[in-house]
């Protein structure tokens, strides 16, 4: 199946000659959720508006729906909504005719009832003649997705759309996430937060000065980079490692009530039969194990430091 | 021709100005009646006639002019600025939307509303002098092209301009005195003889004197130059434009 958005070697340089992207290739499935993570400046935001054509690209190609964005800018913007990290919105203006604006904007013919449909969905039906000076932060950032929906884009772009969010607001976020990729739309968000990529995203690009280091299927990516530890509960705390298990890199917890093993899963063995063994053989008895796979910020910060 | 987008944006300008009507028409109401006192009394009791018109009825059309041309640069130069200092801009530049119908929502919107207060100094006018409009189609036509070509030039300065400051700088420094210079309260033959060269100069000039000559039947300069004049305006105003796009100047990076 051909990509829906399909990045190859896009270079953009600002005026004043800083590269923001050093060439990136990406390919976006239809109807998935990505998530971009990557540190302050990683050039993101850049990579978003190229696509969404605030920007032009310096060198590359880019396609939406097979159309190029900047000979048939029409078809690939008709295809977008854009949702961007910052809010601009106009304070004078109302909920409701905002984002009708955006609607007649992108060339579709008025339709209230669709428009009272996605304000209903993202909470904002109350709201919907408050003008935008008088709403929160969060209510803000929710009509910011109003206006980007209000067009029924088939590619939604979400730049940090839950940076300074609440908790609560953010799972609601993700919830209007989850239904929207059930109505088919394909999701890309940037985000600071790992939970959250962990938590909706199909799969997950790490992005750093102006590379995308990596895209992998999120579980993927977590059973192949990720570190396992395995925590051996011990019935009788010991006072120092046998000296037959130091061959094995075991931390032990400061009452000697447990050791931990880190094991790589990538490799070949993980050397856990053996260690099992060898603790038997030492005399040990143990009354629980418990694995851990590290988290996706483990890798990421790990991915990042490396390019550092 | 994403005409959904041209009228949307046309609408929400036009919205801004109905929404503040009354600031919008009474400012330029009072004004004119000020000017008619100032100058149409004070110094038209000392003035009879200038080229066989009421001193009174001959500063209407120099009125019209200068608030016609003050008012389409000021709106189109906020109306375009506005979404750059908000930061919506982001949205129209990620719309399937092109340069030209950009440009006919607002300038369409500041030329539409300059119109407004156009034909609002001309019946303020009817209250304080007597007036008769010797050619009223080439009247209606001189006004709609200066309020295009200015709200053209508007939308320029617009998006050149980078802050509020900037915004007003223009109109003060260059619209203003090019139309007290223009002629808008005088006959540019009043003038000693240099200066009358030099007025020649002055791109307003033309639109006044044409204007007037629509009013009156006598002019500055011929019709024909005055036409030319406001052609060559419009041309060079929508050539920025055009260029403005192509290069993503000030907009898109
Ligand atoms: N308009 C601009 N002109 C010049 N440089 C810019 C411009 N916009 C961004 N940059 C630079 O490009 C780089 C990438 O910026 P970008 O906004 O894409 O980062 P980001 O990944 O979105 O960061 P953040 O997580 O902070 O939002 C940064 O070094 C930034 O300084
Ligand atoms: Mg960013």
């Amino acid at each position: 199946m051909p990509s829906i958005v399909s990045v190859d070697n896009l270079r953009k340089a600002y005026p004043g000659g800083f590269e923001a992207l050093k060439g990136v290739n990406l390919d976006i499935e239809e109807g998935e959720i990505l998530a971009l993570l990557g540190p302050n400046g990683a050039g993101k935001t850049t990579l978003i508006s190229t696509i969404c054509g605030i920007t032009v690209p310096t060198s590359g190609k880019i396609t939406v729906g097979g159309f190029d964005t900047v000979s048939e800018y029409r078809a690939t913007r008709d295809l977008i909504g854009l949702v961007p990290q910052e809010i601009n919105l106009e304070p004078f203006e109302t909920v409701f005719n905002t984002v009708r604006f955006s609607r007649g904007l992108f060339g579709k013919p008025r339709n209230d009832a669709y428009i009272h449909k996605i304000l209903d969905q993202l909470s904002l039906g109350d709201k919907k003649d408050s003008k935008i000076m008088a709403l929160s932060g969060g209510m803000k950032r929710r009509v910011l997705i109003a206006k980007a929906l209000s067009h029924e884009p088939r590619v939604l772009f979400l730049d940090e759309p839950t940076a300074g969010v609440d908790v609560e607001l953010r799972k609601d976020m993700w919830d209007v996430v989850a239904d929207l990729k059930a109505a088919g739309v394909t999701i890309i968000l940037t985000t600071h937060y790992i939970e959250e990529a962990e938590a909706i995203a199909d799969r997950v690009g790490v992005i750093n000065g102006g590379q995308i280091l990596l895209v992998q299927d999120k579980s993927e990516m977590m059973a192949q980079m990720g570190q396992k530890q395995l925590r051996i509960s011990l019935s009788e705390p010991v006072s120092s490692i046998p000296d037959m298990l130091r061959k094995y890199d075991l931390e032990m917890a400061e009452d000697g009530s447990n050791l931990t093993y880190t094991y790589d899963t990538k490799g070949e063995r993980t050397g856990i039969t053996t260690l099992l063994n060898d603790l038997a053989a030492a005399g040990l008895i143990m009354t629980d194990l418990q694995t851990k796979q590290s988290s996706l910020e483990d890798i990421f910060v790990g991915l990042v430091k490396e390019t550092a | 021709m994403n005409i959904y987008a041209v009228l949307t944006i046309y609408r929400s300008e036009m919205k801004r100005f109905f929404r503040t009507i009354m600031q919008s028409l009474i400012s330029p109401v009072i004004s004119t009646s000020l000017y008619f006192i100032v100058f149409g009394a004070a110094i038209g009791s000392r003035i009879d006639e200038v080229e066989g018109v009421s001193y009174g009825a001959f500063i209407v059309p120099g009125l019209i002019m200068l608030s016609v041309m003050t008012q389409a640069t000021s709106n189109a130069s906020f109306g375009i600025y506005f979404p750059k200092f908000t930061g919506t801009i982001y949205e129209l530049l990620s719309a399937p939307v092109n340069f030209l119908e950009i440009v006919l929502g607002y300038v369409g919107a500041a030329a539409t509303k300059a119109m407004f207060i156009g034909v609002i100094i001309l019946i303020t006018a009817f209250f304080f002098v007597d007036l008769s409009i010797a050619h009223p189609i080439a009247m209606i036509a001189f006004l709609v092209l200066t309020c295009l070509s200015f709200s053209l030039l508007g939308f320029i300065i617009g998006i050149w301009a980078g802050n509020f400051e900037q915004l007003q700088l223009i109109p003060l420094l260059v619209i203003t005195p090019l139309v007290f210079l223009g002629g808008s309260f005088y006959s540019v033959s009043m003038l000693p003889g240099v200066w009358q060269t030099i007025a020649m100069f002055n791109p307003v000039v033309y639109l006044i004197s044409g204007f007037r000559w629509a009013f009156f039947g006598v002019a500055d300069v011929d019709i024909a130059i005055s036409l030319v004049a406001i052609a060559f305006f419009t041309g060079a105003c929508l050539a920025a434009i055009w260029w403005i796009f192509r290069t993503g100047w000030r907009i898109r990076q």
